[in-house]
Order: structure tokens, then sequence, then C-alpha cells
């Protein structure tokens, strides 16, 4: 197991790029730590009566979105990427919207797309 | 000759051609997955009142197999780092606990599956109803043995809400004759247990898939960072971005279907 950063041939590794991934490391932890501590409020959020289903419902989803934004804007590394992504990305935000927007409309009383019997 | 872009970068987009592969990928898993939640969402909503199922799973394993992908996102991130900085023998020990931590996560989902497979609810000739765990020592060919409770038929919503406390009762003995139906909690069962394992089995399966390259490139493809380490760290990377679209999925399945 040989743990040199200089001992791979081919990888050009230096001082800057050693001092960046560590800045790195100790920002994944943290995003590590502070899901952890998201998932036991999800539990406990869950567990607390808020007056209504529909709070809790609310409550948990803004803390799985959240979860999500640290897990995609750091892990995946979301909030420095390049253009492209964020043009896939935009894409996906819209047809996903749009597959949320008609299961809305669909469940209107007055929906074209509802089934009448 | 040599395909473009295939580790290096490209100029103008500042991408190499498999994270252009991976994300437009993704795109379509956020649209397959996305449908799920959609079906859910209509299921759950024209579900009639009283009859939507809470705490049929246990929701203290899905908070453990939360923390295990958690746990195996930062050691995928940190496995990544180590190859930056060229500490290839760092780089094996995380990715060894991702492969572990996907393991830990299958076991647990098995074992919450054979749970729903041995958990039935008997319809008695009478109209009485039978919920709990088969006891298959004491089940003969004349009776069926339960762990569990009898239903008010009175109050059926005990039955879509059962208590979070489990009360030390003595086994139900049924004698068969006296069954009218029994069926176990699998896919078949209830709408929401149909969606349950419609969409954590898919998502197992994307876990087991993503385990599976994962501990490819850790282990039989792992000559590669001798020879090209750039290219083996992208192939590090793109499989990461896939481990963390997994990870972000879980963290929207369970609440969905533990606890609202």
């Amino acid at each position: 197991m040989s743990d040199h950063p200089s001992s791979t041939p081919g990888l050009h590794v230096d001082e800057h790029t050693i001092q960046e991934m560590h800045h790195h490391i100790r920002r994944y932890l943290i995003v590590g730590v502070a899901l952890a501590i998201g998932t036991g409020l999800t539990v406990w959020a869950s567990l607390i009566n808020f007056g209504s289903r529909e709070i809790n419902i609310v409550v948990a989803l803004i803390i799985a979105s959240g979860k999500a934004f640290l897990v995609a804007g750091f892990f995946m590394h979301l909030i420095s990427e390049k253009k492209m992504i964020y043009a896939v990305l935009a894409f996906t935000a819209f047809f996903f919207t749009g597959l949320l927007f008609l299961t809305l409309w669909s469940m209107a009383h007055d929906s074209i797309i509802q089934i009448r019997v | 000759m040599e395909i473009p872009y295939a580790v290096k970068p490209r100029p103008d987009t500042g991408l190499y051609n498999a994270k252009v592969g991976i994300w437009l990928f993704l795109a379509s898993e956020v649209m397959l997955f996305g449908a799920l939640f959609c079906s859910y969402i209509l299921m759950r909503v024209n579900a009639p009142e009283g009859t939507w199922p809470h705490h049929w799973l246990n929701i203290w394993l899905g908070m453990t197999n939360t923390i295990v992908l958690i746990l195996s996102s930062v050691t995928v991130v940190l496995g990544w780092a180590s190859l930056k900085m060229g500490k290839f023998g760092h780089y094996k020990f995380y990715q060894g606990i991702t492969i572990l931590c996907a393991l830990i996560f299958l076991g647990i989902k098995s074992f919450e599956y054979r749970d729903k497979f041995i958990h039935y609810q008997v319809n008695l000739k009478d109209g009485r109803i039978a919920d709990g765990h088969l006891i298959k020592a004491e089940t003969t060919t004349n009776v069926v043995a339960l762990e569990g409770r009898w239903i008010d038929t009175n109050k059926m919503e005990e039955l879509y809400n059962p208590p979070l406390e489990h009360s030390e009762t003595p086994p139900i003995i049924i004698p068969r004759s006296d069954i009218k139906t029994m069926e176990n909690y699998g896919p078949w069962h209830h709408t929401y247990t149909a969606i349950y394992f419609c969409m954590t089995g898919l998502h197992g399966l994307h876990v087991l898939i993503g385990a599976i390259v994962i501990f490819a490139i850790w282990g039989p493809l792992a000559k590669v960072w001798e020879q090209d380490p750039e290219r083996y760290i992208n192939r590090v990377e793109v499989s990461g971005l896939f481990w963390h679209f997994v990870d972000l999925v879980w963290i929207f399945l369970f609440p969905v279907l533990y606890l609202l």
C-alpha cells in the first residue's frame, strides 16, 4: 500500500491540489454530520403532532429537500459545476415540474385528463 | 484512433465524455423515479379516508439504512479525494467501506422484505380479523399460529395504524377450517405495499448495480490506476455521482414510505 502522493506516474499532484483536497475533505465530513443530524431531525419531526398530517408532510419534505441540497451541492459538486451540466439539469427540472403539474392537474375535479365514469 | 475527450476535458465545456454521459443518464433517472413518486401521490391522495397505512414499516431500520447510505456517500467522496492526492491505499480503504455499507443496506432491506412476507392478515369466516407474523414452528396442517393481535372490526383504522410499541401477547392459534382468506403483506396486499415494493425494489436494484460497479473499479479494474491514473479517477468520479444519486433518492423514499 503506497500513499506517497508523487509515487504514481502520469498523475501530477502539487501542493495546491493537496491543500484544496484537504479543504474538500473537511467540507465532506461536515456535510456528512449535517446529513446524519438531518436524518434524526426527520424522524423526530415525524413523531411530533403539528396539528395536522399535512404540516407533518410539509416539514418532512422541507428537511428532505435540505438534505438533498447538501448531497447534490457538495457531494455531487453541483454548487461549482460546469454550465453544460446546469443546462442538462434545467431541462430535467422543467420536465419534472411538468410531470408533477400533470399529476396535480389530473386530480382536479374539472380536469380534462380525469377519466369520467 | 483514440476517442477524443475520453480522459481530458473538452476545452469549451470543461467536461470529459463520461461526465456528460452520467449526468444525462441521471437526468433520465430523475424522470423514472419522478414518475413513481407521482404514482405514489396519486395512490395516496385517492385512497379512501383512513385506509392509507402508517407505521407498517420499522422506522429504526429505515433510519439505520439512511445513516448507512449517508456514510457510504461520505466514503465515496473521501475515496475520490484520496485519489486526487495520489493516495491509492486510502482510496482502497474508503471504497472498501462503501462496498460494505452497500451490503449492510441490502441486508437490512432483505430483512425488512422477509418481515413483510411472513406478516399475515387472516380473515375468519365469522368476520373476525387477525393480524401478525406467522409462527412457523407452531403452524401445522390444521392450525395457523400468529404472533400479533385481533383487529376490532368496528375500529378498522387499527389495521392501518398499528401502535408503535408492541406488547407481549400469547400466540393466536386459528384452526384452518375457520379461515376465509389469508394473505401476507406482499406487493399484492395493498396499494401501499405495491408502491413500497416497487420503489424500494427499484432503488435496491440501483444500490446493487452501483455496488457492483464500485467493486469492479475497486478490485478487478484497479490496475488501470497504474496505467492511466486520470482515467481511473474519472471512473471513480462517475461511479460516485451515480452512488450519490442513489443516496439522494433514498433521502426522499425514507420519509415518504416510513414516516408519513
